[in-house]
């Protein structure tokens, strides 16, 4: 009986997490969004996110089979396909849903190493990267149910928006951005099951509230920046994006530092650049400035300053 | 109130409901009894006695031959049958003394005892050092060393460390129902080595029998308190309940008594009190031999040496096939493969397990989700450690605090990615602590 007992190095027992159920739970908490972009957009929608997902799925399985290694099981592909469909505006058509999926996939993801090893989030770069190829396409939110510009375009240009309908949904912009409330529902859900926390999102929000209040033009105006808030894609990156585990700073006051530069570069991107949007360029630059904040946030250990910390 | 606690930490599954209402049961050894010759830190003990000799109950075999040692006393009396390498607890093979059991418990007489107000604090001290106690928590470090720092008159606490945070255990809990007496004569006995010292009794807040009863009892003690702690694993480690119920932190390079405390175990000070209070030397602890598999999981009261398949026939034996069986808590215990081994100073717990978590999972790559570095209570990040562990990299390792590491594996427990993150720091640990003393 002795050689069926297993021998190894303490601890003995696990916690039951998983970084697939970790992403299961992603998936779930994007799926009030994705329902309201369905919802919103119609059929097209849903053809667009199953499009997506599949075509990372699969690049990831076709890497797998190249490097004889699979991944697929981790449900990491099924997140980034999610998220990059999230982003895509409806009129999108299927072969940019593939191209970006490839794109996040294998040259964002595997070719640095797989998952753990991206330096940026592979959806947003992703998204970048076909904003810049075909930003006519990639800005056309023109579809049967609304006709042309974001309630962030429309505030850019000085005009009026509707909050109510910010909130809900009811607006023109990506599938998966409109309706605050859901993404609101979906952030709870990661912050219930622990996923995420309020350190990056919070000082994210909190940072860009206070730039948008000094250099917005409109103060502090309550409207304003609730528009601000609800509009384009800042619920979606703050929440979803930019807490994900593998481009955000490992360290406490490292993801404080993150946060607060995120919304200030959101700000600067919105305010003064030529597009109203600019959640993903914040993310995915900050992704860039993250090993720098890691190094110079390390904790102090135990008894050398770190205990309250 | 914030209850008690420090930064970190985890929350397992306790599974002390198995064991924790089941009184101390006296276990009488049948086989033969082995003596590993290290069972402390420090220098192995020496043996006095040799093949064929006739040894007594509390009759010394095995005396100290350094200054961090502690002697070992045999627990039955009987015939020493040999001084060979013999397996313990880590799978290694360690010399020991094996005496066959006559199975009369003759004893040795035990040494003079006075009121504790007769001794002085150096008979006191002597007399911990002679009995051959040891922290009998797991670490196993000389308890005289401990009581006899630099600056007695600078250590201001003497804790009781009546934690016992690894879940499963309850030797502790059971201890200070049933004796509660004894724990509080030992650190009377503490208290006397240290004019300025006050008496802290520290448990765990899943425990408000012992902090009611402790509470009882200590009602008219002017010198001796007892704090609740928060629930929480590791809570009970030193440097940790040290911060818990003094608000001092120290790091690795620091002795308790560098922050004025000594902190023992609750086996270990009764230990204490037996040695001075009754003369009579280390010879027993308190062992729980508990988990899934056991059929009737129990706390037993272990005479040092005795042989673990004889625990798990005292339990019931096991009522399904155990997968691991663990000496010591499933945090910080040992994985044995092997059930011929001796029960040890420093064995609290024999854990069958029917499941094993680890062997369940495989380790996958990491994806920086920071759980190790939230429940870190060293303060320290485990991910990047064990990178740097993992590819030997010791400057960056030593740059980042990777000596701090305090080996509980509340990183291994959380991560995700199942990494055996608490595995690679202990190793490069060894490694550089075996660098460190060439």
């Amino acid at each position: 009986m002795s050689d069926l007992m297993k021998v190894s190095s303490n601890p003995h027992i696990r916690s039951q997490s998983t970084t697939s159920s970790i992403m299961m739970t992603v998936i779930l908490a994007l799926l009030p969004a994705a329902g309201v972009g369905v919802y919103n957009f119609g059929p097209k929608a849903l053809m667009l996110i199953l499009i997506t997902v599949f075509s990372t799925v699969l690049t990831e399985f076709l890497f797998g089979l190249l490097i004889k290694k699979q991944t697929v099981s981790d449900l990491s592909a099924v997140v980034t396909g999610l998220l990059l469909a999230l982003n895509l505006p409806v009129g999108a058509p299927w072969w940019m849903a593939v191209l970006g999926g490839v794109f996040a996939i294998l040259v964002v993801k595997c070719l640095f190493g797989g998952l753990g090893q991206n330096f940026m989030n592979p959806a947003l770069a992703a998204r970048c990267f076909l904003l810049i190829s075909f930003p006519a396409i990639m800005t056309d939110f023109t579809c049967d149910a609304y006709s042309g510009a974001t309630p962030l375009a429309l505030l850019k240009a000085g005009e009026d928006v509707d909050i109510m309908n910010m909130v809900t949904g009811h607006t023109a912009g990506t599938i998966g951005e409109t309706s605050m409330i859901a993404l609101i529902l979906g952030a709870c859900i990661l912050l219930v099951f622990g996923v995420i926390d309020l350190k990056v999102p919070g000082t994210y929000l909190v940072t860009f509230v206070i730039f948008l209040g000094i250099c917005g033009g409109h103060g502090f105006n309550p409207a304003f920046i609730s528009a601000h808030l609800a509009g384009g894609g800042l619920m979606l990156g703050a929440f979803f994006m930019a807490t994900d585990y593998v481009t955000r700073p490992v360290t406490k006051r490292g993801q404080y530092v993150y946060g607060a530069i995120l919304g200030v570069l959101t700000g600067i991107f919105r305010i003064f650049g030529p597009s109203a949007e600019g959640v993903s360029y914040a993310i995915i630059l900050s992704n860039l400035l993250v090993p720098l904040i890691e190094k110079s946030t390390m904790p102090k250990a135990f008894g050398k300053g770190g205990e309250r910390s | 109130m914030a209850r008690l606690t420090f930064i970190g930490g985890i929350h397992p599954y306790d599974g002390k409901n198995l064991s924790k209402n089941k009184r101390i049961r006296d276990v009488l050894p049948k086989g033969d009894l082995v003596y590993p010759l290290s069972q402390h830190i420090g220098a192995p003990a020496v043996p006095i006695v040799k093949e064929g000799d006739r040894v007594l109950t509390g009759q010394k075999i095995a005396d100290a031959a350094a200054f961090v040692c502690a002697p070992i006393y045999a627990t039955v009396s009987g015939t020493v049958k040999a001084i060979e390498p013999r397996r313990v607890v880590t799978g290694d093979n360690v010399m020991s003394i094996v005496v066959e059991n006559d199975g009369k418990y003759e004893e040795t007489d035990p040494l003079p005892v006075k009121e504790l107000s007769a001794y002085t604090k150096e008979e006191i001290i002597e007399r911990v050092k002679e009995a051959g106690v040891v922290g009998m928590g797991g670490a196993g470090f000389p308890t005289f060393i401990k009581l006899s720092p630099k600056n007695p008159e600078k250590i201001e606490y003497c804790i009781v460390n009546g934690a016992e945070c690894e879940p499963y255990l309850t030797s502790d809990y059971r201890r200070m129902l049933e004796e509660p007496e004894k724990v509080l004569d030992g650190l009377r006995i503490m208290l006397k080595l240290f004019d300025k010292a006050q008496g802290i009794i520290a448990i765990e807040d899943n425990k408000p029998e012992c902090i009611e009863l402790f509470r009882k009892l200590t009602r008219n003690e002017t010198r001796i308190s007892v704090k609740a702690l928060k629930t929480k694993y590791p809570q009970g480690a030193e440097r940790q309940i040290i911060y818990a119920t003094t608000g001092r932190a120290i790091h690795s390079g620091k002795l308790p008594a560098d922050a004025g405390c000594i902190v023992d175990n609750v086996d270990t000070v009764v230990a204490i009190c037996h040695a001075v209070m009754e003369g009579k030397p280390l010879m027993e602890r308190i062992v729980t031999v508990t988990g899934d598999a056991i059929a009737k999981p129990r706390n037993f009261k272990v005479r040092i040496g005795t042989n673990y398949h004889e625990l798990i026939e005292e339990a019931g034996g096991f009522k399904e096939q155990p997968v691991k069986v663990i000496s010591g808590g499933p945090m910080m215990g040992f994985g044995i493969f092997d059930l011929d081994v001796p029960t040890t100073k420093t064995a609290s717990a024999l854990l069958c397990l029917t499941k094993d978590d680890v062997s369940a999972m495989e380790p996958t790559a990491c994806i920086n989700c920071g759980k190790c570095v939230e429940v870190c209570p060293g303060r320290v990040v485990p991910k990047l450690l064990a990178d740097y562990a993992e590819n030997y990299r010791e400057e960056e390792f030593l740059k980042n605090n990777g000596m701090e590491c305090c080996e509980c594996g509340c990183c291994s427990y959380v991560c995700p990615a199942k990494r055996t993150l608490t595995q690679s720091i202990k190793s490069m640990r060894k490694m550089m602590l075996a660098k460190k003393k060439k």
